[in-house]
């Protein structure tokens, strides 16, 4: 066990700093960050933009307002148009990222329901020391805000040990960091995942293939994580991946404590994104000094794939131009960071990017993407799977919080849309979260139960 | 009970409710939001209505089960009223988005009309209050079990079904008769769905 939670640890550690300095880092374009990372890699992005802006046409303020509001605007020169299009192409976007986040919810919820391994208390993180076994109920609540401390405390401190990293431009130290994690996620991980799965299915299965089918998929994980792959497939390992994580964080973190974290951490998130002090602004207006394109880290992009590469400073950068579907390192580190939304797409166009790219280019014409951070992915993940796991109403809790959170998504595009500037993703969906789980299971549930077992419907 | 009763009351609940769905809301993403978002206001309108009665129900006598079922009427009543009455605050939200869309589009038209919205807000409301009443007894049913072996029907499953498919299509219904009487301002349509929505649900 505790060989496993170190290596869980090391593997939060990165997961947890990054998510909250990736998040940062990516240079979302849109502003809609929910982590503090995101908010700043927002506003890095559309300062970004904003510089850039003048070389590009026109197009370009309007993109720059695109970007702030995060979604994903077409570039359009009009500013009504613009408008519009924010709007229509908003619900499109909006949609793009409701099915991931209820891939991610579905596989949660469904591993959850089945696999008793992820249910059972099998020891404590690390960053979550004080247990909840305690006789009084003020003891266990005192205990969770420890943890709840601890952990928030752990995640700022690699937030900021992140920025430094930036600043001072130790680009390898992050990205062996981003490929160690992931490489950890995607194999020991699913291992351990797939273990538990067999064994509750009661299948057997033996070592080779077992080696065969992990080193595949994890080999086939990193290459389009971190270099190039079909989008899709992309964005499948990058759900997969957010959903093992959300299960390591739904088994290990101890009741209350993952209540009052999720509460803490979207609290955090506001602050961050909206304090002008925050280490993820520090890191976005770094990035935005260097002109480059912050760590894409772990982002679900839902067209284009960004460049994580650090290295590509110039036209392309900007927007996911690249056709290179790179997710490169930053990927990884998204885990924890909050997600931004980027509106990468605004951005990217860059007419004047004539790389080989014509056809990404031309897919970006036709169709923005949307970024989200894998941060929020794990999150709402945690959520929602918590409540499967722990309520007691059963699927009633676990769809209400379900809509919760995509209702909260839905209401910060939209807040996006009208302030056009950098929003966090992760508060207004992980309250209304918060709020539908203990209400629904308190007092919705017995209500339900009584008028079904007298066949009354409402 | 197992698995051909969980299969055969979903699809005979579910039916005709996820094949509209499928069939005319998930090709375009404003209805699927127009779809979440009526679920959501339908779950606020539980969520008051369940407080209400939680709250009757622990400041009366919990033995007396008369006065318990009574209390349940009670509540079942307050979830109908509730119920239209955020029916209504969906429709003026719903009616101001239209004008929102309508002044940002292009050609001055909304890309989504006001009669597909009460179509699909009454949908939403329907899936979503099908899904709750029925969710857990359908869960329920795959596990291992008698029906009524305490006396009760062992048609329990089966007619559980059936009335949420009733149910998630009137909710449709009511939905378009809604949003139409509320734009012509025809009071006595808007107090026919309450009605029946009440004599629905005490039937």
């Amino acid at each position: 066990m505790i060989t496993f939670m170190n290596n869980s640890d090391s593997e939060e550690e990165p997961c947890n700093e990054r998510t909250s300095l990736m998040s940062a880092e990516s240079p979302p374009v849109p502003s809609y960050q929910d982590g503090p990372q995101a908010s700043e890699a927002g506003e890095a992005q559309a300062h970004r933009k904003r510089r850039t802006g003048g070389s590009r046409s026109p197009n370009t303020v309007a993109d720059r307002e695109m970007s702030d509001s995060g979604v994903p605007v077409r570039e359009s020169a009009l500013e009504n148009e613009e408008e519009e299009l924010t709007l229509k192409y908003g619900a499109k976007h909006v949609i793009m990222l409701f099915v991931p986040v209820t891939l991610c919810m579905i596989v949660v919820v469904a591993t959850i329901k089945s696999v008793r391994f992820y249910t059972e208390k099998n020891g404590q993180l690390i960053y979550t020391p004080f247990s909840e076994d305690t006789p009084s109920v003020g003891q266990r609540l005192l205990n969770s805000v420890l943890n709840t401390i601890i952990m928030i405390s752990v995640i700022v401190v690699m937030t900021v040990f992140l920025v430094l990293l930036y600043k001072y431009r130790c680009y390898k130290f992050i990205h062996g960091w981003l490929i160690l994690s992931s490489l950890m996620l995607l194999f020991l991980f699913t291992y351990i995942y797939l273990g538990e799965v067999l064994k509750t299915y009661n299948v057997a299965m033996d070592y080779p293939t077992l080696f065969l089918v992990i080193w595949n998929f994890g080999a086939v994980g990193m290459i389009c994580i971190h270099w190039k792959g079909p989008l899709q497939l992309q964005q499948a390992y990058l759900i997969m991946i957010s959903a093992l994580m959300a299960l390591v964080f739904i088994k290990y973190l101890p009741e209350w404590s993952a209540w009052v974290i999720l509460g803490a951490i979207s609290i955090y998130d506001l602050m961050a994104v909206l304090c002008p002090k925050g280490p993820l602004r520090m890191l976005v207006e770094t990035a935005q000094e260097r002109n480059e394109p912050i760590f894409p880290a772990l982002i679900y992009s839902s067209a284009m794939m960004w460049t994580v590469g650090m290295a590509k400073p110039d036209t392309t950068t900007r927007g996911p131009s690249q056709q290179t579907w790179d997710a490169a390192e930053a990927g990884r580190e998204n885990h924890r960071s909050s997600s931004h939304t980027d509106s990468q797409m605004s951005e990217t166009r860059s007419p004047a990017s004539t790389r080989p790219i014509t056809s990404s280019e031309e897919l970006e014409e036709e169709e923005r993407g949307v970024k989200l951070g894998l941060g929020d992915f794990i999150f709402y993940s945690v959520l929602v799977g918590k409540a499967a796991a722990t309520a007691s109403g059963d699927w009633n809790t676990t769809l209400a919080c379900f809509v919760a959170i995509l209702i909260g998504l839905c209401l910060t595009l939209l807040l996006l849309a009208v302030f056009k500037k950098a929003l966090p993703a992760l508060p207004i969906s992980i309250t209304f979260g918060l709020v539908f789980y203990f209400s629904t299971d308190n007092l919705v549930r017995p209500f339900m139960d009584t008028l079904a077992s007298h066949q009354l419907y409402i | 009970m197992g698995a051909a009763v969980f299969f055969g009351c979903a699809a005979i609940a579910f039916g005709p409710g996820l094949a509209l769905a499928l069939l005319t809301v998930a090709a375009e993403p404003l209805r699927v939001i127009v779809l979440v978002a009526g679920a959501f206001f339908w779950l606020v309108s539980l969520l008051l209505a369940s407080l209400i009665w939680f709250i009757s129900v622990h400041l009366s006598d919990r033995d007396d089960a008369k006065q318990q079922y009574r209390l349940l009427i009670f509540g079942a009543a307050v979830s109908v009223l509730l119920q239209e009455l955020f029916r209504f605050a969906y429709f003026k939200l719903l009616k101001k988005a239209d004008e929102g869309l309508a002044t940002i589009s292009e050609d001055g038209r909304s890309p989504i009309s006001l009669r597909q919205m009460a179509y699909v807000s009454g949908l939403s409301f329907g899936i979503i209050s099908g899904v709750f009443s029925v969710i857990n007894i359908l869960a329920d049913s795959i596990g291992p079990g008698i029906v009524g072996i305490h006396g009760d029907s062992p048609y329990y499953f089966i007619t559980s079904a059936f009335l949420t498919m009733a149910l998630v299509l009137l909710h449709t219904f009511w939905g378009v008769i809604f949003f139409d009487a509320c734009e012509r301002r025809r009071y006595w349509c808007l107090a026919l769905v309450v009605a029946t929505h009440l004599l629905t649900s005490g039937l």
